[in-house]
């Protein structure tokens, strides 16, 4: 089977530069890592070669720097890396994101084989939107199975696949096809130590690097910031509150009695809360 | 309906050569709409919320506030609809047939899209749950169209566009995103950002029905069974009265126990703050701040938590926040209400004992003799 995640190299720190005139994250001088939900995609994607045979293409859009991010995923054991990387798509947004990642996807298909699974993360930890794997599905007319805690299994025979999927208040169970869009939830399992050997593939493996033409991409107002509908305009630090919180005074007094004051604190504060606690509570 | 601010757009400031330019194709997209989430029989209250939020942007529009209702026949369309009206919708939008029982993208994507290139609403607002986020980005990308997630605040801007402000990077900056020259304008609000609105009694008013243009044997995906998690074992912060919550200043996984012995005595859910699941001293549902649960108690008690950034979006919302720290400076003192600067491990337990003491009955009957 083929399998291709796409990962994202994301800001290891909460350290943020934002450019002051067009309100654009700066990512330089910004320690990096792979986005930490994509691993656990990414584990999976090597579990199903490992279980099925076939082989993981590793995709990203990202700066030229962003090949880092794919050398870590060749030494966890991924097959291929492909670095999507050109000027034209500075400033995407996620409709944006998408369109360039499904198109080089679908250009992966052509040149290493359809994607049987296409994998991404639940969301990135930068900008938390979880719209990235939800857009490439559509785009590419995959179906989509969003927040996967399990793969239950697969049968490349018949192209089913059935999934546990987490949604609020439960775990759905969902029979589909191949092939499918899977974003991955966390903790469903451990990302491997790469091993020796795949660590000297690694090395000699070389990173593809796609310009938008090269991954067959023609219609550049689709890109970058041009084919973003969305518009930052504004970054902004939010407001501090005027006044710090009332201390209760700690000096000199027994625990009971400061425990004594700062519920009389709170009641006072709250007075209808008193009978609801004492409801509520197993007192 | 007064459009006359509208029809002079200004040029947006900000971004060099971004402007509004509204294509012709867009101009007659009117009114705000509102996704009623209903899954399984039951609306998700951030549903409400929205309505909430959805109402003040239609009447600054002056437009109509329209919920829509995605489901199967039977009872549960019905009380939705009518919840609709009550939390402020002027018109709802129903798709009722029997392969949106379950949620399954494929028939909930077309249902949506269908309406809105019937009806073409201006915004589109849904709840970022996971239900809500799967729908949002898949409709989005079918209407080629911008999609905000997880925004905290919502207006109007003098040219009517929708101004979608949302954190960035783990909370510490606020960010305003702008979808100009695409409709619908479409964003997502977590459950719990914004604050519930007043329910009226209202009866059911205009109802617009359309036919879902899809059959069960077009839809590929088959829900095989749902497993409902464990009541018991279910953290349902978001929507608790009380919370009391730990960080990294309780030093140790087994120190947990003060905060849950605390959380029992007062009838409280227990959380934590983003270190603790990295540590996997606590399950990642517990986990409160901008990537784990937005929480609107009345009253938090935080035990050993600085406060980051991060942990202060998910908990601004609460009515009254106690915080316990052994560091004077910790930048939670910045934001909780009353403040106790001491070690919460020796704390905590003289605080649960003193709740217990002030809360039993006995000493109930007491101050009332």
């Amino acid at each position: 089977m083929h399998i291709v995640i796409c990962i994202k190299q994301v800001p290891d720190s909460a350290q943020i530069r934002v450019h002051p005139v067009t309100n654009t994250i700066m990512r330089q001088g910004v320690p990096t890592i792979i986005n930490p939900y994509d691993l656990f995609a990414l584990e999976e994607a090597l579990r199903l070669r490992d279980a099925y045979g076939g082989e993981v293409t590793v995709l990203t859009m990202g700066p030229p720097m962003a090949e880092d991010a794919l050398r870590k995923a060749l030494g966890y054991g991924a097959d291929r890396a492909v670095l999507l990387t050109d000027r034209y798509f500075a400033g995407s947004d996620t409709l944006a994101t998408s369109f360039a990642l499904s198109q080089a996807i679908a250009k992966v298909g052509e040149t290493f084989g359809t994607p049987d699974i296409v994998f991404t993360g639940k969301q990135t930890i930068d900008g938390d939107t979880a719209q990235v794997g939800p857009g490439i599905a559509k785009r590419l007319d995959l179906l989509q199975l969003t927040y996967v805690a399990k793969i239950a299994s697969v049968d490349l025979d018949a192209r089913e696949i059935k999934v546990e999927r987490r949604s609020e208040g439960g775990t759905q169970m969902l029979k589909s096809r191949l092939p499918c869009l899977i974003t991955m939830l966390e903790g469903t399992n451990e990302i491997r130590r790469g091993s020796l050997k795949d660590a000297l593939c690694a090395a000699r493996t070389r990173v593809l690097k796609w310009s938008a033409a090269d991954a067959g991409i023609e219609d550049l107002t689709k890109c970058g910031l041009r084919g973003s509908p969305t518009v930052v305009k504004r970054v902004f630090a939010p407001t501090a509150r005027a006044e710090k919180a009332v201390q209760i005074d700690t000096a000199e007094k027994i625990l009971r009695d400061i425990a004594d004051e700062l519920i009389a604190a709170i009641f006072t504060r709250q007075p209808a809360l008193e009978h609801e606690l004492a409801f509520n509570g197993g007192a | 309906m007064s459009t006359a601010n509208r029809e002079t757009p200004r040029p947006a400031a900000g971004r060099a050569g971004i402007k509004k330019e509204l294509p012709e194709r867009f101009k007659d997209y009117r009114h705000v709409w509102v996704f009623i989430e209903l899954e399984r029989g039951q609306v998700h209250p951030v549903s409400f919320e929205l309505l909430g939020e959805g109402r003040k942007l239609a009447d600054k529009l002056q437009v109509q506030l329209a919920g829509v209702v995605l489901g199967p026949p039977g009872e549960a369309i019905g009380s939705a609809v009518a919840e609709a009206f009550a939390y402020g919708a002027d018109l709802v939008y129903i798709v009722e047939a029997p392969l949106l029982a379950d949620y399954r993208n494929e028939p909930f994507t077309k249902a949506m899209t269908d309406l809105v290139d019937t009806h073409k609403p201006e915004i589109l607002l849904l709840g970022a749950t996971t239900l809500g986020r799967d729908l949002a980005g898949s409709v989005a990308t079918t209407l080629q169209t911008g999609l905000t997630a997880d925004c905290t605040e919502l207006d109007v801007d003098t040219d009517g566009s929708l101004a979608a402000t949302r954190p960035t990077f783990g909370g510490s900056l606020l960010c305003t995103i702008y979808t100009l020259n695409y409709r619908p304008q479409m964003a997502t609000v977590r459950p719990r950002v914004m604050p519930m609105p007043q329910r009226a009694d209202k009866p059911v008013g205009r109802v617009i029905r359309q036919k879902l243009s899809a059959a069960e044997d077009e839809i590929v995906t088959k829900v095989l069974g749902f497993l409902p998690d464990n009541q018991s074992a279910k953290a349902n912060l978001a929507y608790a009265d009380v919370v009391v919550a730990g960080g990294l200043g309780l030093g140790a996984a087994e120190n947990l126990q003060l905060v849950k012995n605390l959380a029992r005595a007062i009838g409280a859910e227990h959380g934590c703050s983003r270190p603790l699941v990295q540590k996997g001293w606590m399950p990642a549902d517990r986990q409160i701040g901008q990537t784990g649960k937005t929480i609107r108690p009345k009253l938090y008690i935080a035990a050993g938590i600085s406060g980051a950034i991060q942990h202060r979006v998910g908990v601004e919302g609460a009515d009254l926040i106690v915080a316990i720290n052994t560091d004077p400076n910790a930048p939670i003192f910045d934001f909780a209400h009353l403040g106790i600067v001491t070690d919460a491990i020796r704390f905590l337990p003289a605080l649960t004992e003193a709740f217990t003491r002030r809360l039993s009955p006995h000493s109930r009957d007491k101050l009332a003799s």
